[in-house]
C-alpha cells in the first residue's frame, strides 16, 4: 500500500528519505490507535474473549451443562473449599462457572456481531436513501427513527420480545431493531455532508448513476463514524441482550448466557457471592473493552468526532 | 420565546401519531391468532372467537382499526388491563410517581456528583483525580446495572445491612398515597420514622440507577469545561477581578451546562428504560416492574398503552428540555 | 514615582531552563500616559500585558525584580489583593470583540459585574451607572442595549461594550491589546479615536498594543519595540520613527508601505522570529540583521542609552546628535 505519490519522490530524491514517504493508511491508523493505551488494552481482552468463543469447548476445563452433584455452590478456588477442578467454582447445580462464563461468551458474541450485522445493513440503506432523497422519502424516514429514539432502547426491545416470545433469535432481532436509528441517523448525516462536496458533483457530471454514487462515489467516505458506531452498538448489545437473559425476557436457561446465569444466581446472593459477581464481572468488562476499543476506534478515525460523546 | 415553544410544540405532534402507530403495530406483530393468545388457550369456542373478534375491533380493516384505536386514545380511553379490570390509565398514574420519584433521586445524585466531578476534572486536568473520574466514568458507563444493583444489595444490605432490600418502605408503617412521592407522604404522615425509613429504600435504587447518567454528566461536564475554559471570554472575566469561584461557575459553567443538558435530555430515555431494571432488583412498585409483570401475563392492553404512556412521557420530556436548552442558550432562542 | 514600573520581567513556560517568551523586559509607564507597543506576532507583546493582570496560569511562570502599579508591588500581592486592582486600577480590552463577551449574559448583565465587584453597586444605581457607561462608549440608543446579548451586536458594537467594562471602575491605566485588529476597517478608526478621548477625559495612562505604526504616530508618546520576547528599542515618537537605533526598529518602519513609496517592493526584513529551538547565543537579532558583525553573534547586549532613545544594540544606527 504505498501511495503513488510517495513513490516517484523516491524517484527524485536521490538517497531516499525515509521521513518523506507516506506511511500506508492501515499504518498510520494502527499507529494513532496504538497511542492510546485503553485502547490496545480493551483490544488485548477482546482478543482473549474472541479466542475463548472460538475454543470453547477446548477452552473450557468442563462441560458447562455437567452438574456435578457433590459440589454445589462451591467457592472459587482461592476460598477456604475451593476446589482446583473448579478454578471460579460452581453454581447451585454444580455446574463449573468457568465453563459457562466461556460458553456464554461465544453467545454473547453471536448475539453481538448479528445483531450489529442485521442492523447496519439495512440501517446504511434507509441513510443513504434519507440523504439522497431530501424530500419526501428522507424526511419520513427520519420521523419513523425519531419515533423509534422516542421509545428507551431496552424499553422497546423488551417490547419486541414481549411480542415476540423469549429466545436468542427473537433478542437478536429485538437489539437489531433498536440499534437501527442510530446507523440511519449516522449515515445520513455523514451522507448530506459529502453530498455537497465537488468530488460528488464530479462524479454527477461524469454520468454515474445513482446506485454508484451512494455505494462507490459516497458511502465510502462515510465509513468512519459507522465503524465507531458499529462497536458501541456491539457493546450495548451485549449489555441489552445480558438485561433481557436477566428480565428473562432473553436466552432461556439453562443456556448458558450472562445475564441469564445472573437471573437464576439471584436467590443465592446470601451465600454464594461468585455466582452473582463473576457474570455481571464479565459483562462489564467485556463492554468496558469494547468501548475502550470503540473510544480508540474513534480517536484514530475520526478526529472530528473527539469531543463529540 | 413564544413563538420558539410553539415551533417545538409543532414538531410533537408527528411525533404522537408516529407513537400511535408503533404501537398499534406492536400488537398486530403477536404471531399467531390474538384471541387465542389473549386468552391464553388453543381452540377457542368459534362462536366466542367471533364476538371476541367483534369486541376488539379485529374483524375490520386494519385502517379502520387504527382509526378506532386513536379516536378512543384522543378520548383518554386507554383501555383496561386484563389481569385487574383496572384502567390502564388509573393503574399507570396510581404507579407513576414511585417511577418519577426513583428517576428523580437519580438525576439528582447524578446531577450534582456528574457536575462537580466534571468540573473539579476539568480545573485539575491531568491530575489524579482527573484520571479517576474519567476511568471510574468509563466503567460506569460499561455498567451492566442490574448486576451493579446485586451487588449494592449484596455488600450494603446484606453485608452491612444498612439498607432494606426491596420495596419503597416498610411494612410497619401505613402510608396514605396523598402525593404518590413516598419522601413527601412521610413528611406528611405523623409514623414517626417513616421520612427515613423511605430515604433509606431510595438510596440504593437512586444511585444504582443514576450510575450511567452519572458517568455520562461527568465525561460531558468535562470535556465541554475544557473547551468554555478556553474560551475568550473567561479571560474577559478574569481580566474583570472577578473570584476564580465566580468565573467557573457563572462564566464557565453556565456555558459549558448547554451541552451537558441536551445529554441528559438524551439519559432520560435510557433513565426510564434503566427504570425496568432498578424497579425489577428492587422490587420498586413503578411503571417499569407493571410494564415487566404485565409481559409476563400477557397483559396486552397494558403492555401496549403502557409503552405508549412512556413514549409520550419521553418526547414530553425532551420537549422540555428542549425549551430549557433554549433558555439556557439566547442564540438558540433567538434563531430566526 | 511611575504608574507602573517593570523590571527584568520573564516569563516562561515551563521550568526555569526554558526559553522565555518575556525576555528581561524593562518597562515604566507614566500616569495619563500613552504608550504604544509595537512588534511582530510572537513577539511576547500580549503575553507581557497578561502577566501584568495576573491572567498567565500554570506551567506560566513570572519572574521580575519589580514589577509595581499605583504604589503596590504585584509580585508580593495575594490573589484576592490583585483582584481588587485587576479590573479596577488597571484594566484590558481584548483583541476580538466577537469571543470576549460571555454568550450567555446580556451586555447590561457583564458590565454591573464590574460595577458590584469593585464599585458595590447595586440594583438600579449599577443599572443607571450601566447605561451612563454605555452613552460614555458612544453606543446608540443605550437603553434598549443594556439587555442585549453579545451576538446581537456588531463587532463594533461589543468592542464598545468591552470598553465600557473596562473602564467601568474608572482606570488608571487602560491595556488595549490590538483593539481594532478584528474589526472592519471604517469601524478601526472610531475605535481608536474613542479610546484617544476617554483617555484625554479621564486621564488614564493607556498601553496600546498594535501593528499599525502609522496609528502609532499619531496617538502614542513613546513607543517600546519588542522583538523575540525582549524590548528592543524604547523612545519618545517622533524621534523613534525619524531616527531609529536599532536595526529592527528601522526595518519595521521600511516595512510601512507609505516608506517604500516608488521601490519595487516593499522592503521586508529575511528570515523568521528565532522559535523555542533555535534561539541565537548573541543578539537575538543577529541571524537576520543587515549590519551584523562577528561581536553580535557573541553576546548579548543590554538595552543602553543611545543618542535619541534607549535601544538593544552594540552598533546602533543614527547616532549623530542633530
Amino acid at each position: 500500500m504505498t501511495n503513488p505519490l510517495a513513490k516517484t519522490a523516491a524517484v527524485d530524491a536521490a538517497p531516499l528519505d525515509q521521513s518523506l514517504l507516506y506511511p500506508s493508511p492501515y499504518k498510520e491508523f494502527w499507529h494513532a490507535f496504538s497511542r492510546n493505551k485503553g485502547a490496545v488494552a480493551g483490544l488485548l481482552f477482546m482478543c482473549l474473549i474472541v479466542f475463548c468463543a472460538l475454543f470453547a469447548p477446548w477452552v473450557a476445563p468442563h462441560n458447562p451443562s455437567e452438574q456435578y452433584r457433590d459440589f454445589l455452590l462451591t467457592p472459587p478456588v482461592w476460598l477456604e473449599g475451593g476446589q482446583w477442578q473448579f478454578l471460579l467454582g460452581t453454581d447451585e447445580l454444580g455446574r463449573d462457572l468457568l465453563s459457562r462464563l466461556i460458553q456464554g461468551s461465544r453467545l454473547s458474541l453471536l448475539i453481538g456481531l448479528s445483531s450489529v450485522m442485521i442492523s447496519l445493513i439495512p440501517g446504511v440503506l434507509l441513510g443513504l436513501l434519507a440523504g439522497f432523497f431530501p424530500r419526501l422519502l428522507g424526511p419520513s424516514i427520519m420521523r419513523l427513527m425519531d419515533v423509534m429514539l422516542a421509545l428507551p432502547s431496552l424499553l422497546l426491545a423488551v417490547a419486541i420480545v414481549a411480542i415476540l416470545g423469549p429466545g436468542l433469535i427473537n433478542t437478536v432481532i429485538a437489539i437489531a431493531i433498536v440499534s437501527l436509528p442510530a446507523y440511519v441517523r449516522l449515515t445520513r448525516a455523514a451522507v448530506m455532508g459529502e453530498l455537497n462536496r465537488d468530488y460528488v458533483t464530479a462524479a454527477r457530471l461524469a454520468g454515474a448513476r445513482l446506485p454508484r454514487l451512494m455505494f462507490v462515489t459516497v458511502l465510502p467516505n462515510c465509513m468512519a463514524p459507522l465503524i465507531v458506531q458499529a462497536t458501541l452498538s456491539f457493546s450495548s448489545a451485549i449489555l441489552d441482550a445480558a438485561a433481557l437473559g436477566f428480565l428473562g425476557l432473553g436466552v432461556q436457561p439453562p443456556t448458558p448466557e450472562w445475564g441469564t446465569m445472573l437471573a437464576s444466581a439471584r436467590d443465592y446472593i446470601e451465600r454464594a457471592w461468585w455466582v452473582v459477581s463473576l457474570p455481571g464481572l464479565t459483562i462489564l468488562l467485556s463492554v468496558l473493552a469494547i468501548n475502550l476499543m470503540g473510544d480508540g476506534l474513534r480517536d484514530a478515525l475520526d478526529p472530528k468526532l473527539k469531543n463529540a460523546a | 420565546m413564544f413563538s420558539f415553544i410553539a415551533r417545538r410544540l409543532g414538531l410533537l405532534i408527528p411525533s404522537f401519531f408516529g407513537i400511535t402507530l408503533l404501537t398499534f403495530a406492536l400488537i398486530r406483530l403477536i404471531p399467531g391468532d390474538p384471541v387465542e393468545v389473549m386468552m391464553g388457550e388453543r381452540r377457542v369456542d368459534p362462536e366466542m372467537h367471533a364476538q371476541a373478534m367483534e369486541r376488539l375491533g379485529l374483524n375490520k380493516p386494519l385502517a379502520q382499526q387504527y382509526l378506532d384505536y386513536v379516536g378512543k386514545l384522543a378520548q383518554g380511553d386507554l383501555g383496561e388491563s386484563l389481569r385487574t379490570r383496572e384502567s390502564v390509565w388509573h393503574e399507570f398514574l396510581a404507579l407513576f410517581p414511585a417511577t418519577l420519584e426513583l428517576a428523580m433521586a437519580a438525576l439528582l445524585f447524578a446531577g450534582i456528583v456528574g457536575l462537580l466531578a466534571g468540573v473539579i476534572a476539568a480545573l485539575k486536568r491531568g491530575s489524579l483525580f482527573d484520571h479517576g473520574v474519567m476511568g471510574i466514568s468509563l466503567a460506569g458507563y460499561s455498567m451492566p446495572i442490574f448486576w451493579w444493583g446485586l451487588i449494592l444489595i449484596m455488600f450494603f444490605s446484606v453485608g452491612l445491612g444498612w439498607t432494606p432490600v426491596s420495596g419503597r418502605i416498610d411494612l410497619l408503617y401505613d402510608i396514605e398515597p396523598t402525593t404518590g412521592f413516598m419522601l413527601i407522604d412521610t413528611l406528611l404522615s405523623d409514623e414517626e420514622g417513616a421520612f427515613k425509613d423511605a430515604l433509606m429504600h431510595l438510596i440504593l435504587p437512586a444511585i444504582v440507577l443514576g450510575t450511567i447518567p452519572l458517568a455520562v454528566i461527568a465525561r460531558m461536564t468535562r470535556s465541554s469545561m475544557l473547551e468554555v475554559l478556553r474560551e475568550d471570554y473567561i479571560r474577559t472575566a478574569r481580566a474583570k477581578g472577578l473570584s476564580p469561584a465566580r468565573v467557573v461557575f457563572v462564566h464557565g459553567l453556565r456555558n459549558a451546562l448547554i451541552p451537558v443538558l441536551t445529554v441528559v435530555g438524551l439519559q432520560v430515555g435510557t433513565l426510564l428504560g434503566g427504570a425496568v431494571l432498578t424497579e425489577t432488583i428492587f422490587s420498586w412498585p413503578g411503571i417499569g416492574k407493571w410494564l415487566i409483570e404485565a409481559i409476563g401475563a400477557r397483559d396486552y392492553p397494558v403492555v401496549q398503552n403502557g409503552i405508549l404512556l412512556i413514549a409520550c412521557l419521553v418526547i414530553l420530556v425532551n420537549f422540555v428540555v428542549d425549551i430549557l436548552y433554549g433558555l439556557a442558550n439566547p442564540r438558540i432562542r433567538h434563531q430566526r | 514615582m511611575s504608574l507602573l514600573h517593570i523590571k527584568n520581567l520573564s516569563v516562561r513556560f515551563g521550568d526555569a531552563s526554558a526559553v522565555p517568551v518575556v525576555d528581561g523586559l524593562d518597562l515604566s509607564v507614566e500616569k495619563g500616559e500613552v504608550l504604544a507597543i509595537v512588534g511582530e506576532s510572537g513577539s511576547g507583546k500580549s503575553v507581557t500585558m497578561m502577566a501584568l493582570m495576573g491572567l498567565i496560569d500554570a506551567p506560566g511562570r513570572i519572574t521580575a525584580d519589580a514589577l509595581t502599579f499605583n504604589g503596590s508591588d504585584m509580585l508580593t500581592l495575594s490573589g484576592r489583593q490583585r483582584r481588587k486592582v485587576v479590573g479596577k486600577d488597571m484594566a484590558m480590552v481584548f483583541q476580538d470583540p466577537m469571543t470576549a463577551l460571555n454568550p450567555s449574559y446580556t451586555v447590561g448583565f457583564q458590565i454591573e459585574e464590574v460595577l458590584r465587584q469593585h464599585l458595590g453597586l447595586r440594583g438600579k444605581a449599577a443599572r443607571q451607572r450601566a447605561l451612563e457607561l454605555l452613552k460614555k462608549v458612544e453606543i446608540p440608543a443605550p437603553e434598549s442595549r443594556l439587555d442585549a446579548y453579545p451576538h446581537q451586536l456588531s463587532g463594533g458594537m461589543s468592542q464598545r461594550v468591552a470598553i465600557a467594562m473596562a473602564i467601568a471602575g474608572e482606570p488608571k491605566l487602560l491595556i488595549a491589546d490590538e483593539p481594532t485588529t478584528a474589526l472592519d476597517v471604517t469601524i478601526q478608526a472610531q475605535i481608536m479615536e474613542l479610546l484617544l478621548n476617554l483617555q484625554k477625559e479621564q486621564d488614564m495612562a493607556l498601553i496600546l498594543i498594535t501593528h499599525d505604526l502609522a496609528v502609532v504616530a499619531e496617538t502614542a508618546r513613546r513607543v517600546c519595540v519588542m522583538y523575540a520576547g525582549q524590548a528592543v528599542e524604547v523612545g519618545q515618537v517622533p524621534e523613534l520613527f525619524e531616527v531609529p537605533a536599532h536595526p529592527y526598529s528601522e526595518a519595521l518602519l521600511a516595512a510601512i508601505p507609505e516608506h517604500s513609496e516608488g521601490a519595487e517592493r516593499l522592503a521586508t526584513l529575511p528570515g523568521i522570529v528565532p522559535g523555542r529551538y533555535d534561539r541565537p547565543h548573541g543578539c537575538l537579532l543577529s541571524p537576520r540583521c543587515p549590519y551584523v558583525q562577528d561581536h553580535c553573534r557573541q553576546q548579548r547586549p543590554s538595552l543602553d542609552p543611545k543618542a535619541h532613545s534607549l535601544a538593544r544594540c552594540f552598533y546602533p544606527l543614527n547616532q549623530e546628535v542633530a
